[in-house]
């Protein structure tokens, strides 16, 4: 991350390329990635003018993928305190995912979410082998690839690309496609920008990307604070996208988001409901004081389709998440 | 009136409705999954006969389009080698209508509806090949949060929870359905208004189960019809994995209602359930759900024919209810489980379980909530005590139609 930072801030002041609004409002995605004049320079991801990298503070676990992550908007997004910001129509939302190679980078695939006037449209593009560009992949796709893990060791990983339906999977809200990202409690945080380092939340605000509104809440931040605020700050990113009220998960009653209080909603001695063998034979899925025997951490664990959680996005255990769920559920009373 | 028949005809019609076909092949997946991401309301996407080799789940989210195989054995989406996904093939459109196909081996449920309206699975065959296992998917046909559901003709095997499961839904026709060696043949549960009619459910650990559990979004199942079924030899061990509400139902139940409101079971044909017949329990874990209702309420039996059952019951909570029963099970056992306000009040005439079965034997064991203690020192076998009924559902229609 640091080394595209860095090209980041050589390269992004002089960057200067037309965004095609057109291409981003048209009904059919474009073949190519580079249709959408998102970049001034695709293969390093240098960024078209106005279109602004950000960081989250919390990220979703991809099999170690380094994400980089961009946003355009033609007017301000309205605010909201606790779910992802309403973006106008004509807005994108762009997510590269990438690989160490030697010194650089190797390009996967990017994934585009684009404000239409019908909703929200998701289109995954792979990169090519050359990376010279990257194509419209529907139907994703699955690769043989070598992740690097947090200790610099290679992994290798059967990495998937999601088609279309399954970007929809984790990207639904009440039967539509809905951002998950760019919430308030996730992107208050410091990025390098090319003038300075800045709040996320101000620098969008100063440069018309978001509306004016109230102070921003505190950063949700898997990494600071006590074992249960860090648990549940990784929760919410990592599974409350579909085990939330009006999310995919709906019919398993378990709740994962970061406002939810009602403790047998967020799994505590909570009985499954449609787990099947995902149960691995445990009666909750949060067993207070037992990490080994909750079924939360039976399936961040597993490798298996069926058991494993998320069912997309990841073909590789987290073990940091891991690690972090298991301390909060064996203090927890 | 004729014309204007003729127009609506015409108008529901896409004007531009194409099929699509693809063919068995090593890019046949991709060519599948593609299809059904770009095909549009109206649109048949045809399989032709042979095996499909699948490494990853598929997923509808288009409405008003048909999957139409040549036939449930011919045309077979084998999910052996699946890599990731929850389910073979996902639905998320509405007016769906999926055909004449088979699923082999996914690794978690078979073919799942969300969220829709308008949900047709007819002639499916889903199976787990090896039999039954506790690494078997957990559903074989599962439509959730739906409406307007209807499961005809089709076949499920092998699966470690429910062969086929409707949960959280409302409007439900299941129907000439046959299933065998899973762990519950047919489960209702948390649904509204549904028609369970003349499947067959033979080999399954339990037959057909009608269920209502709490921490749910939707809550108190009610208005269930279970009639002209043959429920015969469920006789499969209980193979689900612990954890899951049916890891208790007890090898050879035939019927079991666990809570629910308004549930008619009549018709039917029973015959060599070893644990009971037909059972009808409370919800008997600890919950914390102030809006959940755990007991059976308002529960008919009537006009069904019983052959031997009843003659072994096993495992844990067979042998809690074979001891409430002083050692000996009837046909048709309710657990007797009424609220605490009852107990010192009587029930109300909608909500008490009536049995007209001239003939057969019936027990109420009279236990308290949550404990397996008999709350008498012997059963009610008196059956005559539980003469009555209570008014005929109606029969549910669907928009989808006969």
């Amino acid at each position: 991350m640091s080394r595209l930072a860095l090209l980041l801030l050589l390269l992004w002041p002089a960057a200067a390329a037309a965004l095609d609004e057109a291409a981003l409002l048209a009904a059919k995605p474009a073949r190519l990635l580079s249709a959408y004049g998102l970049f001034a320079d695709g293969p390093a991801q240098v960024p078209a003018e106005g279109v602004t990298p950000y960081d989250l503070t919390t990220p979703l676990f991809s099999d170690h993928a380094v994400k980089l992550r961009f946003v355009w908007t033609p007017a301000p997004a309205a605010w909201s305190d606790e779910e992802a910001f309403e973006f106008p129509v004509g807005s994108v939302l762009v997510k590269t995912f990438a690989y160490p190679e030697g010194a650089g980078l190797r390009l996967i695939e990017t994934r585009l979410l684009i404000r239409q006037e019908g909703g929200w449209k998701a289109w995954p593009y792979l990169w090519r082998e050359d990376q010279s560009d990257a194509e419209l992949k529907l139907a994703g796709a699955r690769l043989d690839l070598v992740a690097t893990g947090p200790g610099g060791e290679a992994i290798p990983v059967s990495y998937r690309v999601p088609n279309a339906n399954q970007c929809k999977g984790c990207h639904a809200r009440g039967g539509e496609i809905s951002p998950i990202g760019p919430k308030a409690r996730n992107l208050n945080r410091d990025f390098a920008y090319p003038g300075g380092v800045e709040n996320q939340i101000a620098q969008w605000r100063a440069a018309g990307r978001l509306a004016e509104g109230p102070e921003p809440p505190a950063a949700a931040d898997w990494r600071a604070g006590t074992a249960e605020a860090r648990a549940r700050a990784y929760l919410d990113v990592n599974c409350a996208h579909c085990h939330r009220r009006d999310g995919p998960a709906s019919n398993s009653g378990l709740f994962l988001t970061h406002g939810e209080t009602v403790r047998a909603a967020w799994g505590y001695l909570k009985r499954p409901v449609a787990a099947g063998r995902g149960s691995g034979g445990l009666e909750f899925d949060v067993k207070p004081g037992d990490p080994a025997g909750s079924i939360i951490v039976h399936r961040m664990k597993s490798l298996e389709p069926g058991v494993m959680m998320p069912e997309l996005g990841r073909s590789l255990p987290d073990a940091e998440g891991i690690a972090l769920i298991e301390a909060w559920i064996a203090g927890m009373d | 009136m004729r014309l204007g028949l003729f127009a609506a005809l015409i108008a529901a019609t896409p004007a531009f409705a194409k099929t699509i076909e693809i063919a068995p092949g090593p890019e046949a997946a991709e060519a599948l999954q593609e299809a059904l991401i770009l095909a549009e309301p109206g649109d048949v996407i045809s399989l032709a006969a042979g095996r499909y080799e699948m490494t990853d789940g598929l997923s509808l989210d288009v409405s008003g389009v048909t999957v139409r195989g040549s036939g449930p054995e011919a045309t077979v989406l084998d999910f052996t080698g699946q890599q990731g996904a929850g389910e073979g093939l996902l639905v998320t459109g509405s007016k769906v209508v999926l055909e004449d196909f088979g699923v082999a081996n996914p690794k978690g449920d078979g073919v799942k509806s969300k969220g829709v309206d308008e949900i047709t699975m007819r002639r499916l065959h889903v199976v787990w090949t090896g039999g039954p296992a506790a690494t078997n998917g957990a559903y074989g046909l599962y439509p959730v949060e739906s409406r307007n559901v209807l499961i005809e003709d089709s076949m499920v095997s092998g699966a470690s929870d429910a062969g086929i499961y409707v949960g959280q839904s409302e409007n439900i026709v299941v129907r000439r359905n046959r299933a065998e060696f899973n762990v519950a043949g047919i489960e209702i549960e948390n649904s509204f208004h549904a028609d369970v009619y003349e499947n067959v459910a033979t080999r399954n650990t339990g037959g057909i189960l009608v269920f209502d559990l709490p921490n749910l979004k939707q809550e108190g199942g009610h208005s269930i019809r279970v009639f002209r079924n043959e429920i015969v030899d469920n006789d499969t061990a209980n193979f689900a994995p612990a954890g899951n509400i049916v890891a208790t139902v007890p090898m050879g139940t035939g019927v079991l209602v666990m809570a629910n409101r308004n549930v008619h079971i009549f018709d039917n044909r029973f015959d060599g359930n070893a644990m009971v017949h037909v059972g009808v329990v409370s919800y008997f874990n600890d919950y914390d759900d102030d809006a959940y209702q755990p007991h059976p309420r308002g529960v008919v039996v009537r006009g069904n024919e019983f052959g031997r059952g009843g003659y072994a019951p096993s495992g844990e909570v067979g042998e809690v209810f074979a001891k409430a029963a002083g050692g000996e099970m009837a046909d048709i056992v309710w657990d007797g489980v009424t609220p605490l306000t009852e107990w010192v009040s009587w029930t109300s005439a909608e909500d008490r379980i009536y049995v007209d079965q001239p003939g057969a034997t019936f027990a109420n064991l009279r236990m308290i909530a949550q404990t397996i203690w008999p709350w008498g020192a012997s059963p009610d076998r008196d059956i005559a005590g539980y003469a009555g009924g209570l008014p005929e559902l109606e029969p549910v229609k669907l928009p989808q139609g006969e």
